[in-house]
């Protein structure tokens, strides 16, 4: 008791830097992240609630908004699908090449999202492997929505698996071993024991996967071919009224964009708190067993 | 061997594999085929043109020293959230993945916005000389500011999870607050650190949204490499534009292995501890 006393009151010295990097901190985040985040409001409200309605309630934005929904609406369910079953295979079973298949999962987070786009138009491209087969056949990947969806798709493969991987390892496979011994099917096993067991981490990795998805900006711009009310997502869209100096109209579109992500932060703090929880009775159960 | 209890080895790993096959595997074999296109020749005329030369030194140097910069930053900050109790700490902390979860071309045009020369922080720093708008220290600025939250969350969880008795008995033993946390506390954080700035120089060396507005795009000055593959794709140019590419990607590979040797080396540091 006496050590943690005497710890508590620290030196007027240590007491002072304490002091400053508190201060340090505080004005740097505030300086770095809340200045830009209130930015975007105040410029998108600059001219009025009436010019910002107007500059959304316009068939472009609209558009935009429909589109960016349908890309997120399409790319993010596939990925719950590949990463459950990646972190099915990863944390279940053992086998050669286990390192190798991980470093490809998480391989689209390190590439430039300009080489994303890229590697697409490469692939369906005018002049790409197949881009003669499909022209001839009249099908558009590439400046058309197929083309927006894929290259998401490769932008944000690895959100879900990320957050499945390591908690399924973690909590070991004996309850649904069990399960197994005590006649439940495969599928059984899956949806009544390890599904109910990673719900918090696969909605976690929804969530950093959908506002990846509804955000992303280099990947897409490479393969959209801006064209207005067909291939502009949100992002794309802020981007070519800001180049035509319509502020007012690229923050408002940009406002929305970030209070989506303040909603995905908020949902994320909440996650964590539940997310912890069940870790802790993970780690508690771990404790017991050895 | 144990007999697999569990069923979807088959399914699961043969559904991973397709998928990845399609979806990474096939779009990086079309990468390497088209750059290979361009020849020894067409590789030497592009490395020698001095615009290109000058954006791959931006994209690079600018992600190097932005990543040191993030290293003291992330530090600072992270050192400042674990350690001290202080009202606004949560939301401080949660506010940390703003930069991950805002789309990076808002943070452009809104980084853009603030610091240009009749923006909220340029109207101030612009009559001191300081212009950072359109300027090589615009594109420093994007890449510190998408790259420091790697740095805070890879450190957050050693730093939380470091002993305390070391430090104390360092102290009981007579040091210095400055000589413990530079001989006991920063040595067993270098890995990660390391592993912080891998990953914040990768994310800064590809980033291009966040930073096209505040560059200004002048050629020869403050054009970035991503930049110049979209110019080349522009141009219909695959070829230069995939071996832009190629040199892209061959860097975040490199930094990919040293990321996972630095993750494994941070794990048998921690180990003998138990």
């Amino acid at each position: 008791m006496t050590m943690v006393h005497r710890r508590r009151r620290a030196s007027t010295p240590r007491r002072l830097g304490r002091l400053a990097l508190i201060v340090a901190t505080c004005a740097f985040l505030c300086l770095f992240l809340l200045v830009p985040l209130a930015s975007v409001f105040v410029e998108a409200w600059r001219q009025g609630a009436h010019a910002f309605l107007e500059s959304i309630d316009d068939p472009d934005a609209l558009a935009a908004i429909r589109l960016t929904l349908f890309v997120a609406l399409v790319s993010v369910p596939l990925n719950v699908v590949f990463g459950v079953a990646a972190a099915w295979a990863m944390t279940r079973f053992t086998f050669r090449g286990k390192a190798l298949l991980g470093a490809l999962i998480d391989l689209p987070l390190s590439v430039s999202p300009v080489v994303s786009g890229l590697l697409f138009v490469l692939m369906f491209g005018a002049q790409g492997w197949f881009g003669p087969w499909l022209a001839a056949h009249g099908i558009n990947i590439i400046f058309a929505v197929p083309g927006l969806v894929l290259a998401t798709i490769f932008i944000t493969l690895p959100f879900v698996a990320r957050e499945l991987i390591p908690l399924m390892q973690a909590q070991g496979t004996e309850e649904e071993e069990a399960a197994r011994v005590l006649g439940a099917s495969g599928w059984q096993t899956f949806f009544r024991v390890t599904l109910p067991n990673i719900r918090w981490a696969l909605l976690y990795g929804v969530l950093l996967s959908n506002a990846r998805a509804m955000g992303e900006f280099g990947a897409v711009s490479v393969v959209s071919g801006h064209i207005r009310g067909l291939t502009t997502t949100m992002p794309l869209e802020v981007e070519m009224r800001y180049n035509e100096y319509n502020y007012v109209g690229a923050f408002a579109i940009a406002s929305l964009l970030a209070l989506l992500a303040l909603v995905t932060l908020a949902v994320k703090a909440a996650l964590e708190w539940r997310f912890h929880a069940d870790t802790d009775v993970v780690a508690a159960a771990r404790r017991r067993g050895t | 061997m144990r007999r697999r209890v569990l069923p979807g080895f088959g399914l699961s790993l043969g559904y991973t594999l397709t998928w990845l096959c399609l979806v990474v595997l096939l779009p990086l074999a079309a990468l390497a085929w088209k750059a290979s296109g361009i020849g020894f020749e067409g590789v030497a005329r592009l490395f020698t043109s001095p615009r290109t030369l000058s954006a791959l030194k931006l994209s690079f140097g600018g992600a190097l020293l932005a990543a040191m910069a993030n290293v003291v930053i992330g530090l600072v900050v992270t050192w400042a959230l674990v350690r001290y109790r202080f009202p606004g700490r949560r939301l401080l902390d949660a506010l940390i993945d703003l930069p991950f979860a805002l789309p990076t071309a808002v943070a452009g045009i809104a980084l853009t916005a603030i610091y240009a020369p009749n923006g909220w922080l340029g109207q101030w720093l612009v009559p001191l000389g300081i212009k950072v708008a359109y300027t090589p220290l615009g594109v420093l600025l994007a890449m510190v500011f998408v790259g420091f939250p790697f740095v805070v969350r890879t450190l957050q969880p050693v730093l939380q999870s470091l002993e305390r008795d070391v430090e104390e008995a360092a102290e009981s033993l007579g040091a210095t607050g400055a000589q413990t946390f530079l001989r006991v506390i920063l040595p067993t954080l270098v890995p990660t650190l390391l592993t912080g700035f891998a990953l914040s120089l990768a994310r800064g060396v590809g980033e291009y949204g966040s930073v096209i507005f505040i560059a200004g795009n002048i050629p020869n000055r403050s054009e970035i490499a991503p930049l110049l593959i979209v110019q080349r794709l522009e141009e219909f140019d695959y070829a230069t534009a995939s071996a832009l590419g190629i040199v892209m990607l061959a860097f975040s590979l490199l930094l990919l292995v040293l990321v996972a040797t630095l993750q494994r080396w941070t794990r048998r540091w921690a180990e003998p501890a138990t």
